[in-house]
């Protein structure tokens, strides 16, 4: 005999409302019906498609379609993905199969189904065989983070001279780049210095090299690197999982992200809870931190703020 | 493997025990009331309400019709396994801890803690067929170990009772006369408390867990240690695979440790090791709490955990679990 077993995974599909000023915004999901058809406010909108039910598969998994109204009134679709498994195939004796009959006693008699005394882990547990040690379990889940493969060297000690942490980065790579200021303030002024010397410089027939030199385009790479480093954000309270690919998902549809950097801990492999994201906008910033301060992410409430308090 | 999540006790679990067809896995928790739940699905199947106080061990019959219950409010009672009706309730003097019943269940060893002026007790009572003609007197009382007796079960053919406790002392007595026949060795024993133990599927080796952080395999009848299992946390139950050549330790951590180790210490685990290598074969995770009870289902394809977060988690093996090799 089995038992089946359901993990839901639901997804909500946002209407069309924001960016797209449709004056009617529901008829935009109601494709069944044609538009000509469809000039009324009090037309066919109470109608909903229908449910559709895309069958177990091979792999069990079964999906339902069903359209419904939010608390907006607006028209919204929900994809419920099922997968429905047999347990451990029970052959039960011929006592067992009686008791499997027993009427209910003491507490359980007055169970309702609703009471989720007995649920299913919505995790995979796996028995974890010892890692050796050395090794970093990371290593296989996050292959595209080029700092894990950095440290697949694993001979090489890197030192980050501006936070001082051991074999995380390299100095030029140091997350808290923008955080450290004596660095800033040293790009900063020598540029517009320069310029002024590079003048008076050529004047006297000094060599001055091509990065010094009036209209030079290198005031303009940094001042976009420098920019794009102002438009960094820091996320923190990250649940111990959470990775640089699982950053980028969060915060790629508010725009262009340059990098992402999460801050992991060296002993245990695992998050610190925090991490950076550096937007190629100001405004995709800014709208990834009003939108995302106080989401709930992986069962934690993120704070999403500007990196340094430099919210002009 | 997807674990089944039985969130039925208000407090931390005690004890677990599957019956003898292991379809049905018995719980007992702090809370005062055992509960029986389908070994298969973990449906809730019912509860047995009576006592008052924290329930510390079951044991059910072969039969699967009766269930006796040691708790904390001094009284070991009998119960109707179908019904959840109570068929008889023993007293006695001082919290009853550990109850099983013999090969045959007409007899049952019951141990009491040192309470007041009385000292800790080893009873064997003798079980009626018949309810009504059970009586309350003991066929046995033995007295001696100091310290609370954490668990004592039956030897082989019931000719022995095996007792473990506080002293980290295992015991063996003649079940007829109440005579010590044999005390584990000093050097090679636990260290501290021994707080579990459980018997091979043919009874001839038992495993014990001690807050010592190990493990011991021990032979029943001679006594003589086997084997040894070291682990980094106190060892509160262990559970030997029927199927298997594998050892589960389950256990939580020192209070005074907490601060001092790294965040992840609240991802309990139960720890796997083959019984004859003595190495870990991996842990499966996910109480949030100290494991208080293991018990594995007597056909060896699933097993059971209960921890200090008043979760049962039912695991049952994926196929790979059966071709593990070192």
């Amino acid at each position: 005999m089995y038992s089946v077993v359901h993990f839901t995974a639901g997804s909500l599909n946002m209407p069309i409302d924001k960016s797209d000023p449709d004056p009617n915004p529901n008829q935009s999901k109601a494709s069944k019906f044609r538009w000509g058809e469809l000039e009324e406010d009090d037309n066919l909108d109470f109608l909903l498609p229908p449910k559709e039910v895309i069958g177990p598969d091979e792999n069990g998994i079964k999906k339902v379609i069903e359209y419904k109204f939010n608390d907006e009134g607006n028209k919204v679709k929900i994809t419920t993905t099922t997968r429905v498994r047999k347990l451990a195939k029970a052959r039960l004796n011929k006592r067992a199969l009686e008791r499997r009959n027993w009427e209910k006693f003491g507490d359980a008699v007055r169970e309702d189904v609703g009471s989720r005394l007995t649920m299913v882990s919505t995790e995979e547990i796996i028995l974890e065989r010892p890692r050796t040690p050395g090794t970093k379990a990371e290593e296989i889940k996050v292959p595209g983070d080029s700092l894990a493969q950095l440290s697949k060297g694993g001979a090489v000690l890197m030192v980050c001279r501006t936070c001082g942490k051991k074999g995380d980065h390299w100095t030029s790579k140091c997350p808290y780049k923008d955080l450290a200021a004596p660095v800033e303030t040293f790009v900063d002024k020598p540029v517009a210095s320069e310029a002024s010397v590079a003048a008076s410089g050529s004047g006297k027939g000094a060599y001055v090299p091509p990065s010094m030199r009036a209209g030079a385009e290198r005031t303009a790479g940094s001042d976009m690197r420098r920019r794009n480093d102002e438009n960094s954000v820091r996320v923190t309270n990250l649940s111990e999982d959470t990775r640089e690919p699982d950053l980028l998902e969060l915060f790629r549809p508010f725009g262009a992200v340059t990098r992402v950097y999460v801050a992991m801990d060296q002993k245990t492999g695992t998050s610190r809870g925090f991490g950076f994201v550096n937007f190629v906008n100001r405004e995709d910033a800014q709208r990834a931190i009003n939108k995302l301060n106080g989401y709930g992410y992986d069962n934690l409430i993120l704070r999403v703020e500007w990196a340094t308090p430099r919210a002009n | 493997m997807r674990p089944i999540l039985m969130k039925g006790h208000e407090r931390p679990l005690t004890f677990l025990k599957y019956n003898r067809d292991g379809d049905l896995l018995f719980s007992c928790a702090k809370d005062h009331t055992p509960t029986v739940w389908f070994a298969d699905n973990g449906e809730r199947l019912g509860t047995y309400r009576g006592h008052n106080g924290a329930v510390w061990s079951c044991d059910v019959s072969r039969d699967s019709m009766r269930l006796i219950t040691g708790s904390a409010d001094q009284t070991v009672k009998l119960w109707n396994v179908q019904t959840g009706a109570q068929l008889y309730t023993f007293n006695f003097g001082s919290p009853a801890r550990s109850v099983d019943f013999s090969v045959g269940d007409k007899l049952a060893v019951i141990t009491t803690d040192p309470f007041m002026e009385l000292t800790s007790a080893i009873h064997v009572k003798r079980i009626a067929r018949d309810p009504t003609e059970q009586t309350e007197e003991s066929e046995l009382v033995i007295k001696g170990p100091q310290g609370r007796i954490n668990r004592a079960v039956w030897g082989p053919l019931n000719r022995t009772i095996v007792s473990a406790g506080e002293d980290a002392v295992i015991r063996i007595w003649d079940s007829e006369t109440g005579k010590l026949l044999r005390e584990a060795d000093k050097e090679s024993g636990h260290k501290k408390t021994i707080t579990s133990l459980t018997k091979s599927a043919d009874g001839s080796h038992f495993l014990t867990g001690s807050l010592d952080k190990s493990a011991k395999l021990w032979d029943t009848r001679s006594l003589t240690l086997i084997k040894t299992y070291v682990t980094e946390r106190p060892v509160n139950a262990v559970a030997m695979s029927p199927l298997l050549d594998h050892v589960v330790l389950g256990g939580g951590q020192d209070a005074s440790a907490v601060t001092t180790t790294d965040h992840r210490a609240g991802k309990f685990e139960a720890k796997f090791f083959d019984k004859i290598l003595q190495e870990e074969i991996g842990g499966v995770k996910g109480h949030f709490g100290p494991i208080n009870a293991l018990a594995f289902n007597p056909d060896g394809k699933s097993f059971s955990s209960g921890g200090e977060d008043g979760y049962v988690r039912l695991h049952h093996f994926d196929p790979d679990y059966f071709n593990i090799k070192i």
